[in-house]
């Protein structure tokens, strides 16, 4: 916090911390299937910020309400090493709101055909859980969580599947995979936008994300559309502020997509 | 968001221009507010969207335990937002849940904007919203009925908050949306602006839209809020200038913690 009116300063005179323009993003570094126990996995890296994310795949009951559709889970961990600020222990506010918004990216773009992962209606679905771990917090959590959801989920092959027996096919403790891809449709991509004073800018820093007054992460398809949206942060955007922010979710989203 | 599934769905929400249950694209649900309904609170409010009935308290400012969440130089805001068990058709589990975690950290973000948080240091400030029967926009609900509350509590405030579900409905955007219009349209989106203004402070958005589409949906939420403004703002007046006893109010209550 000691770091915010410093920072606030430098943006009044149209610089970052890093000397960074305001709609560039640090390096960012996608590596897929670094996980062998996983079904999918992949590691993001934004500048310094790392999240790991792990898809594991299981055959379970449907929920009720969706008896044709596989299920979806999306966690996200902020776990102690990755910055003196985070704690153990039960998830917190922010790594609870940080999951549904990336569970919204993937669910609303409809990137996932979930009929598709119905083995026997009302009784038998595959069960994707999404489970992404932040290693290290230097600034952007949402889209560097996003980002390693998507990649990993591109990356998972379902387990093979033993009909008869309605079990998931082992060898000893090690899933057996099909080889058959999850079969993704779109490759929806999370892009937050950051408000300090009338600044937008994208892709902050820690020292930037404690400074911020408002932040919107807006998720766009292959398409240029918007799929889903969330606003945070205590200060607020106006009309025009948010159409520009959808502009540079599309711009930036098409920039990451390329390389999924 | 709602995880209903597809079955069941209506052959058409939009029929000739009108909704299901006869409301132009453009027209609210019934709205039902009232103020001081809690006896034990220090402001408290019922908000009603048609069949969504939404009740809010406020608490303090009172002192912060355990003391090491004080803040020094301000109040802390605590938002809290449940959804009663009963409050929809399929039960739901009492208490905390990812979901009322995530909405009553967008309020929380949302109402921190107006409140004069300063002016209490060391204080908390805890507003509880109960949503006790369900029908859609359950979160703008209990956000105009904390906004309310707030006000009735004496807190010093900028302004109030208000807030309005918009969305996209057979192809057509829509104001308010509800019952059916929540688990089958295509898309949802929660606005609240600081009064009627151009300050957008909540933005929740699942579903696919063009950019074209947000622009309108934002168009049409303000003016939303601008409306429900005026019914927050005639609510509180009114109940300064009727007599004491037409109020839910004890004579004791009465001369506590108000405005005059």
């Amino acid at each position: 916090m000691r770091a915010e009116g410093y920072i606030k300063k430098l943006f009044d005179s149209n610089t970052r911390i890093d000397e960074r323009g305001f709609l560039d993003f640090r390096p960012v570094k996608i590596e897929t299937g670094v996980i062998r126990t996983a079904e999918g996995s992949a590691r993001v890296q934004i500048g310094n910020t790392v999240a790991v994310a792990g898809i594991k795949m299981d055959v379970k009951e449907p929920y009720p309400d969706t008896p044709n559709e596989g299920n979806l889970m999306v966690d996200v961990e902020l776990v102690p090493i990755a910055s003196p600020m985070f704690e153990s222990g039960p998830p917190s506010e922010t790594a609870v709101e940080i999951a549904r918004v990336v569970d919204r990216g993937i669910r609303e773009s409809k990137s996932i055909d979930m009929e598709k992962l119905c083995i026997k209606e009302g009784e038998k679905v595959w069960a994707v859980s999404i489970d992404v771990h932040i290693l290290n917090h230097d600034g952007n959590l949402i889209d560097a969580a996003s980002l390693a959801a998507i990649a990993a989920l591109h990356d998972t092959k379902l387990p093979k599947y033993d009909e008869e027996r309605g079990v998931i096919v082992k060898d000893g403790p090690a899933v057996v995979s099909s080889g058959k891809k999850l079969g993704m449709k779109d490759k929806p991509i999370e892009v937050t936008i950051f408000k300090i004073g009338s600044k937008l800018f994208v892709d902050p820093t820690v020292e930037e994300n404690e400074s911020i007054e408002a932040r919107v992460t807006m998720a766009t398809n292959e398409k240029g559309n918007l799929c889903a949206m969330q606003k945070g942060g205590n200060g607020f955007f106006t009309r025009d502020e948010l159409l520009q922010a959808a502009d540079i979710a599309v711009e930036k989203g098409k920039e990451l997509r390329k390389l999924l | 968001m709602s995880g209903a599934g597809k079955k069941g769905a209506p052959e058409a929400l939009i029929v000739k221009g009108k909704r299901l249950d006869g409301r132009a694209l453009d027209e609210f649900r019934p709205i039902k507010t009232e103020v001081g309904v809690v006896q034990q609170a220090q402001g408290s409010a019922v908000f009603d969207f048609g069949e969504t009935h939404a009740l809010s308290a406020v608490y303090g400012p009172r002192p912060m335990h355990p003391k090491g969440l004080q803040e020094p130089t301000r109040a802390i805001l605590r938002c809290k937002y449940f959804m009663a068990p009963f409050a929809t058709w399929e039960r739901s589990r009492p208490g905390i849940s990812r979901r009322s975690t995530e909405i009553s950290k967008v309020i929380t973000d949302a109402l921190s904007q107006v409140v004069f948080l300063d002016d209490f240091p060391k204080t908390v400030i805890d507003v509880f919203m109960e949503i006790l029967q369900a029908d859609a926009s359950t979160r703008c609900a209990g956000l105009n009925a904390a906004s309310i509350a707030l006000a009735e509590a004496g807190i010093p405030m900028k302004d109030l908050i208000s807030c309005t579900s918009v969305g996209k409905v057979d192809g057509k955007l829509v104001l308010d949306v509800g019952g059916a219009e929540d688990n089958f349209g295509e898309v949802d989106m929660a606005v609240a602006t600081v009064g009627g203004s151009d300050r957008f402070v909540l933005l929740q958005t699942d579903g696919i839209i063009t950019k074209e589409e947000f622009a309108e949906l934002l168009e049409m939420g303000q003016s939303g809020c601008t409306e429900i403004y005026k019914k927050q703002k005639a609510v509180l007046k009114n109940k300064y200038k009727t007599s004491q006893k037409e109020n839910y109010i004890t004579e004791s209550r009465s001369d506590s913690a108000k405005g005059e």
